[in-house]
């Protein structure tokens, strides 16, 4: 069974705000990464920490942040980065995003 | 609503190079952490305990050191399981503490090393 | 190497006094436990134990073995994993993809949570950070410091890298990529630190004395002496 991404995609991190044991950091949502590892399967923490069992098990990705792209007036090497272990189901491909916004623009057309 | 423990990010001071070697009692938590959600047992997950220290509110970081919030955290998870009842945990803390001062009345030493009982 | 009292049956004791340091001197402990007085997290933690213990959730001496399984645990274990990477190629590439069954080749358990080495190379330094909470490869390399889990170095790491390694004096030129990784999920990180120059002659037990806990976490380099 291949990954839900594959190492090299184009990734965002999707724009959403719950409360709740959320491990995905407020410092990425809504910003485009790099998946460069592909880390396993593993249950969902959001979940086992209310108790329950957390499953199906989600897959985790290594998902690489340019500096530059995280924060705005880096003042740091260009090449600096972040990266940020994140579950799939924070994940969005950027290209299927960007291509149903596109999609959305013809309608109106 | 950004929650308090997220932290990543935010403009803070300089990082103060400070440790301290960690307390008996502060072990002790880690340890009885450790045993809470060790496989073979599993009373709660460390992800409980992670959510049950951000329920405890952004005041808790200000008030409260690192193993105070995992006792703390810990304390209500078992609590919320049944592992004990608020009662029964109100009368050992009693217990305890009339305990500790009657030790202290005695000039007996710092007690927080020791669980005063012979289990082995 | 922790001090132990020998035939001491009470449940959960552990030597307050770390290593190396003479009796009487007084590290700085909580102040609550300088004036011989006890705080309520304090009494709190002693009613839990008692309770738990009481009901059976565990032993008395399964907490005193892990209480000295928490001892057993510093950087020293670590800085022997990187000494033997460092003049062991084969070992390191067997470290770069399972860090504790490595770690298990020189006796050591490094438990159950999968930790990750990061290298450092000429082209990336790599640091290390919980910005959620406090996750650290304590399995291999003991209890945090206090810095790493405080809000200002969680804060800024991700943010201002090397402002914050130039206040651990540590400065890595601009062409260097610095790397930061934030644990957020099940993988713990341990950087991997680069050999010093000037270390040719020395032998694998020299060479871990120049890894510091703060070369695996990532705030410092080592030095050759």
């Amino acid at each position: 069974m291949t990954s839900r991404f594959q190492i090299g995609a184009r990734v965002r991190v999707r724009r959403a705000f719950p409360p709740g044991h959320v491990r995905t950091p407020f410092f990425v949502r809504g910003k485009v990464g790099e998946v460069t590892g592909v880390a396993g399967k593993f249950p969902n923490p959001e979940e086992l920490a209310y108790g329950r069992d957390g499953l199906p098990v989600l897959e985790l990705f290594r998902v690489t942040f340019r500096q530059q792209d995280l924060w705005p007036g880096y003042e740091g090497g260009a090449g600096d980065t972040t990266v940020v272990d994140i579950y799939e189901h924070w994940l969005e491909d950027v290209q299927t995003q960007d291509q149903a916004a596109e999609a959305g623009e013809g309608q109106h057309a | 609503m950004r929650r308090h423990h997220d932290m990543g990010g935010l403009a803070a001071g300089a990082v103060e190079q400070n440790q301290h070697d960690y307390a008996p009692w502060e072990k002790r938590v880690d340890a009885v952490l450790r045993l809470l959600w060790a496989p073979g047992r599993q009373i709660m997950t460390v992800d409980e305990m992670r959510r049950g220290i951000e329920e405890l509110g952004p005041g808790a970081y200000d008030e409260m050191t690192y193993y105070e919030r995992w006792i703390a955290s810990a304390t209500n998870n078992l609590i919320e399981k049944g592992v004990f009842s608020v009662d029964e945990l109100g009368r050992k803390m009693a217990e305890v503490e009339a305990r500790w001062d009657a030790e202290r009345a005695r000039g007996a030493q710092p007690h927080d090393d020791r669980t005063g009982k012979d289990t082995a | 190497m922790p001090e132990k009292q020998d035939d001491h049956q009470h449940a959960g004791h552990s030597h307050g006094h770390s290593h190396g340091h003479p009796e009487g001197h007084r590290h700085p402990f909580q102040p609550d436990l300088e004036d011989s007085d006890y705080s309520y997290h304090q009494v709190m933690t002693e009613a839990v134990v008692e309770l738990l213990l009481e009901k059976a959730v565990f032993t008395a001496g399964e907490l005193r073995q892990t209480v000295e399984s928490i001892d057993a645990r510093s950087p020293a274990l670590g800085a022997r994993v990187v000494a033997r990477a460092w003049v062991d190629p084969a070992f390191k590439e067997r470290l770069l993809k399972d860090v504790i069954t490595a770690a298990a080749e020189l006796g050591i358990d490094a438990g159950g949570i999968p930790i990750r080495a990061v290298e450092n190379t000429a082209g990336v330094h790599n640091v290390l950070v919980c910005t959620l909470c406090s996750c650290y490869p304590r399995m291999l390399i003991g209890l945090p410091p206090d810095w790493y889990k405080a809000r200002a170095y969680r804060s800024r790491v991700v943010r201002e890298p090397r402002a914050v390694l130039e206040e651990f004096g540590t400065k890595i030129p601009d062409d260097v990529e610095v790397r930061v990784h934030d644990s957020t999920a099940d993988l713990r990180y341990i950087v991997l630190p680069a050999r010093p120059a000037d270390t040719e002659g020395l032998d694998e037990e020299a060479l871990a004395a120049l890894v510091t806990r703060d070369c695996m976490i990532g705030t410092a380099v080592p030095r050759a002496n």
